[in-house]
């Protein structure tokens, strides 16, 4: 039986995901020095084709697409990520309180769950940016309102397989707090199947943050991908690149992830791989 | 047992497990009303230019809003329960009757939709999981990740400039073209034509995502026992795929067709914006920006409420499918 790191890394679609995500990672990290100048600073004329001068071209109003694409890189990720991490935090916590005291807890919290996930949730993220006003909190706020169902079905499941085993019944009769053993005993037993399917909800968190960015909902003064691609659809006729080459950005980076993932996915449960 | 009592029983059931869900919509649309800055009195001084407080108070007075929260939350209730949905200021007119304008098209988009991606989805499944291990199978699996990870609003763009602008084979934008005056079956083939676009933007997720899913549930079929038995009668593998696999494998499709539905819901708000297909989602994007709450809630409600009719009507085509699940 190969190691999780051979499973993993051997696979070819995890190292083409593992290599642009680097790329996009640093390209996010280190924005201001790749490109120093703010974003939004006029450089030249407008609608200039991509050349030697500007890799990648200028918008309607003679901005740098490429320093557009650098800065976008780094408040898409961010915001997909911090939405993902709250998410993630949330989604835990109700998770494992559902599963680790079952009963008409469980009951209430599964019912709250299934609501959220039944209402429309993209419309609802929508509906929350509005009342709330767009901005960067607002959009991270709504990212993971609308994304955090998941992962507490995942964490119940997992704490219900895991909470009547013998170690957890050892440290309730050693009188550790609840609080204690959720957290020293039960989470990190749950923590596979949860980084696989935090992993996903960041391509998914991409992909809201982008589409809500495209029709004018993103964080106002930060150039964002979907944000570019809204900016430059009324030049679609005469400036292709406007919308194509940030289009290209999000869907090269959900794919990365999303390989990523089922590379991860595949390499925790070898069993299943041949699916 | 007669089936129709049976049946009709299980859907009284369903129906009465949907209120806590309507409910609780209606709830969340409140307090996100009451979230929401500015109340309708402030708004209506705002739009006559300034008015004296005294006015804005008598206004809150008639729209009830000098009551205690509860009261107002009770009074939003009943209007709801008679299909009360308030009125739209900036579009002068009831939300209910704005509603119902745009419903007929946004449902026509998700018809298409739903029939396009399902039909595709489910071949290139099908057909990936026949193929399975080969080159064929490689190319529609990568295909079906790739179009999971498209954005829609992007790749309706980038049809528009291939088909519309480039090729000008198809219109960008609308439902029917308006100036032309098309009656009977001209104005069919122009909507339908109009249709075209839209409906392949929204349907590249939802098919990759069923093409995915069909394969896997196609894979999993074929190793089970009632496989090895049929074959071991003699069945041609034709016979075994069309008349047994292949039913069995779709109940997993048709469930998460009807779990996507809210999503579908979702993703027409931006393919309809990008299109300007005239529906309940181009009608979100515009009281967005006029900040017309009572409208967008109310669209947000209607929507909570397709969802929840169609989950319903889900559940009772899966029981009509498989006649194992038990309804009693």
């Amino acid at each position: 039986m190969k190691s999780f790191w051979q499973r993993f890394l051997g696979n070819p679609r995890v190292i083409i995901g593992l290599g642009w995500l680097a790329v996009v990672v640093i390209v996010a990290i280190f924005a201001n020095v790749l490109s120093p100048r703010d974003p939004f600073s006029i450089v030249a004329t407008p609608f200039i084709r991509p050349s030697s001068a500007f890799l990648l071209g200028t918008d309607s109003l003679g901005r740098d697409v490429l320093a557009g694409l650098m800065h976008g890189a780094r408040t898409t990720l961010l915001i997909a990520v911090l939405a993902t991490l709250v998410a993630f935090a949330f989604g835990t916590l109700i998770g494992a309180i559902a599963g680790y005291y079952g009963g008409i807890v469980d009951d209430v919290l599964m019912r709250l769950t299934e609501f959220f996930q039944t209402i429309p949730s993209f419309l609802f993220a929508i509906v929350l940016i509005a009342v709330l006003s767009p901005s960067a909190l607002n959009l991270v706020i709504a990212i993971s309102v609308v994304s955090w169902p998941p992962i507490t079905r995942v964490v119940r499941a997992e704490v219900l397989s895991v909470k009547s085993r013998e170690f957890v019944q050892a440290a309730v009769v050693a009188g550790q707090r609840d609080s204690a053993i959720l957290l020293t005993q039960v989470l990190p037993n749950t923590l596979s199947p949860l980084i696989v399917t935090g992993s996903l909800l960041v391509a998914t968190a991409i992909l809201v943050e982008s589409a809500l960015s495209f029709l004018g909902l993103g964080a106002p003064n930060q150039m964002s991908w979907g944000f570019m691609i809204g900016a430059g659809r009324s030049f679609l006729r005469d400036a292709w690149w406007l919308v194509t080459v940030p289009g290209v950005a999000i869907l090269l980076t959900v794919l990365s992830i999303n390989l990523v993932g089922e590379g991860l996915n595949d390499a925790l449960n070898p069993r299943l791989a041949d699916l | 047992m007669a089936a129709g009592t049976g049946l009709g029983r299980y859907v009284i059931r369903r129906l009465l497990q949907t209120i806590p869900v309507v409910l609780g919509v209606v709830i969340l649309n409140f307090l996100l009303l009451q979230l929401a800055p500015g109340d309708l009195a402030t708004v209506l001084a705002g739009e006559a230019g300034g008015a004296p407080k005294e006015y804005i108070d008598a206004l809150r007075q008639r729209f009830g809003q000098d009551q205690p929260v509860y009261v107002q939350l009770f009074n939003y209730l009943r209007n709801l329960l008679v299909l009360d949905l308030g009125y739209s200021f900036r579009q002068s007119a009831p939300v209910l009757d704005l509603l119902l304008k745009r419903l007929g098209p946004t449902l026509l988009l998700m018809g298409a939709t739903l029939v396009a991606s399902l039909f595709v989805g489910v071949a290139m499944g099908l057909l990936a999981a026949l193929w399975v291990r080969t080159w064929k199978d490689h190319v529609i699996s990568v295909a079906a990740i790739i179009f999971y990870a498209t954005p829609l609003f992007w790749i309706g763009l980038m049809l528009i400039l291939v088909f519309s602008i480039k090729l000008d084979w198809l219109p960008t934008s609308g439902m029917e073209d308006v100036v032309a005056f098309h009656e009977g079956f001209a104005r069919v083939v122009d909507i339908g034509r109009h249709l075209v676009l839209p409906t392949i933007t929204l349907s590249m997720f939802y098919l990759a995502l069923y093409a995915r899913l069909m394969r896997a549930s196609m894979l999993e079929q074929r190793g089970l026992d009632y496989v090895t038995t049929a074959r071991a009668k003699g069945l041609t593998e034709r016979q075994i795929v069309s008349r047994h696999m292949f039913r069995n494998a779709l109940l997993p499709v048709v469930t998460m067709a009807g779990i996507q539905f809210g999503s579908l819901l979702g993703g027409s708000v931006v393919v309809e914006s990008v299109f300007a297909w005239p529906g309940l989602g181009q009608l979100a994007y515009q009281s967005l920006f006029a900040r017309d709450f009572n409208l967008l809630l109310g669209i947000f409600f209607l929507s909570a409420c397709l969802v929840v009719i169609v989950n319903l009507v889900v559940d009772v085509i899966y029981v009509l499918l498989d006649p194992r699940i038990r309804i009693g």
